[in-house]
């Protein structure tokens, strides 16, 4: 699929009507959603210099995120964490790589939607809002997409095993409810037994891109009608001698 | 909800020792098939929790589906095994992707808490007792 064809999919889907802002309840547009997944793909893969200790089927997590660096001074860690060696190889003819993808604080489910238009195997929102999740379940419906849906919060979420090997989310910048952005990167980690960030022991950290994330007015407190903001897409290697 | 999806699914209930599997009971459930990707289901048997899975096919009324055994891995990676009708590696597809729950609850193995499943989805939201 390509990109443009994407982003025009994702256009189409319908957004939070009437957004919750102690939710911080905000749409994922098309141009970032649809760049942020075909960067995942295009990313590659480096293998960390230390050895791995895992059985041969396990794969190593990268994460990546981007964070905002705009005039609200806040330092808010945006992300998602992708297994480096699964990346989804698009246009490509052949493919091995197959994903199971989970959408941490899915909303209207853009990402969840995209990772399933770029052909991810099995994919789950997971969300706290019951009415989000029904205009995610709509939103797969009209694309035609299966995308599984759980209602939760993202702390009391329990997934058993190492099935989940991509998460991918738009969490909370956590200016609401302070450290809310943490918990879902801290949760998204640890769903790929791995913690990469900075404050966690990564190992490395490099800024892949810039992307523009296009915010549009969306609470009564908002000023501008649009405002774009500038985000830093990073990618964390993890530091494989700490546990999770 | 998947198979593949309950498959990972735990009860995070105050009290709860694993919380898994959870049980499943099923007042509704559809098939939709979807194509075989034979290396997927191939790169997830290792990962799976095969018990819970026979278990959720059993909860389902489908007691032949799967046998109780996770089949070997010959079986499995034989050359041509995705494309004969009825083989393993097409059951445990079926199971894991095509069966769709749509109404019922899944229940904690160790507090005996019920998770109801409405229109597809489970909600595993906590009261603030059981945190």
């Amino acid at each position: 699929m390509k990109l443009k064809q994407l982003e025009g999919l994702l256009g189409g889907l319908t957004q939070f009507p009437a957004p919750k802002v102690e939710l911080e309840q905000y749409p994922t547009g098309p141009h970032i959603a649809s760049r942020m997944l075909y960067t995942v793909s295009a990313a590659t893969c480096v293998p960390p210099p230390i050895p791995m200790p895992f059985p041969a089927l396990l794969r190593e997590g990268r994460m990546l995120s981007f964070s905002s660096r705009d005039g609200f001074g806040m330092r808010s860690v945006q992300g998602f964490v992708c297994d480096a060696s699964g990346i989804m190889e698009l246009g490509a003819a052949a493919t091995n790589c197959s994903f199971v993808v989970a959408d941490f604080g899915c909303g209207c489910g853009t990402l969840a939607v995209a990772s399933a238009l770029l052909d991810a195997e099995h994919v789950i929102g997971i969300d706290v809002d019951p009415q989000a999740l029904e205009l995610a379940q709509e939103n797969a419906a009209d694309l035609e997409m299966d995308v599984d849906l759980i209602w939760s919060d993202i702390k009391n979420l329990n997934l058993k095993g190492i099935l989940v090997d991509t998460v991918v989310m738009n969490p909370p910048f956590g200016t609401r409810k302070k450290g809310a952005d943490m918990e879902f990167l801290s949760m998204g980690l640890k769903h790929i037994k791995k913690a990469a960030l900075r404050d966690c022991n990564a190992i490395s950290a490099e800024v892949l891109c810039e992307l523009r994330y296009d915010l549009p007015q969306t609470y009564k407190f908002h000023k501008k009608k649009e405002v774009d903001i500038a985000v830093d897409l990073w990618r964390f290697v993890p530091n494989a001698r700490r546990s999770s | 909800m998947r198979l593949l999806t309950h498959n990972m699914l735990a009860s995070n209930v105050r009290g709860a020792t694993t919380g898994y599997p959870l049980k499943l009971e099923a007042a509704k459930w559809v098939t939709k098939e979807v194509e075989l990707n034979a290396d997927f289901i191939r790169g997830l048997l290792p990962k799976i929790d095969w018990r819970a899975l026979v278990a959720a096919t059993r909860a389902l009324g489908l007691p032949e589906l799967l046998p109780e055994e996770q089949p070997a891995e010959e079986e499995i990676f034989a050359e041509g095994a995705a494309e004969v009708e009825g083989s393993a590696i097409r059951r445990i597809h079926h199971a894991l992707l095509e069966i769709h729950v749509q109404e019922g609850s899944l229940v904690c193995p160790d507090t005996s808490r019920c998770f109801p499943i409405d229109k597809g989805i489970p909600n595993m939201m906590l009261h603030e007792d059981e945190v």
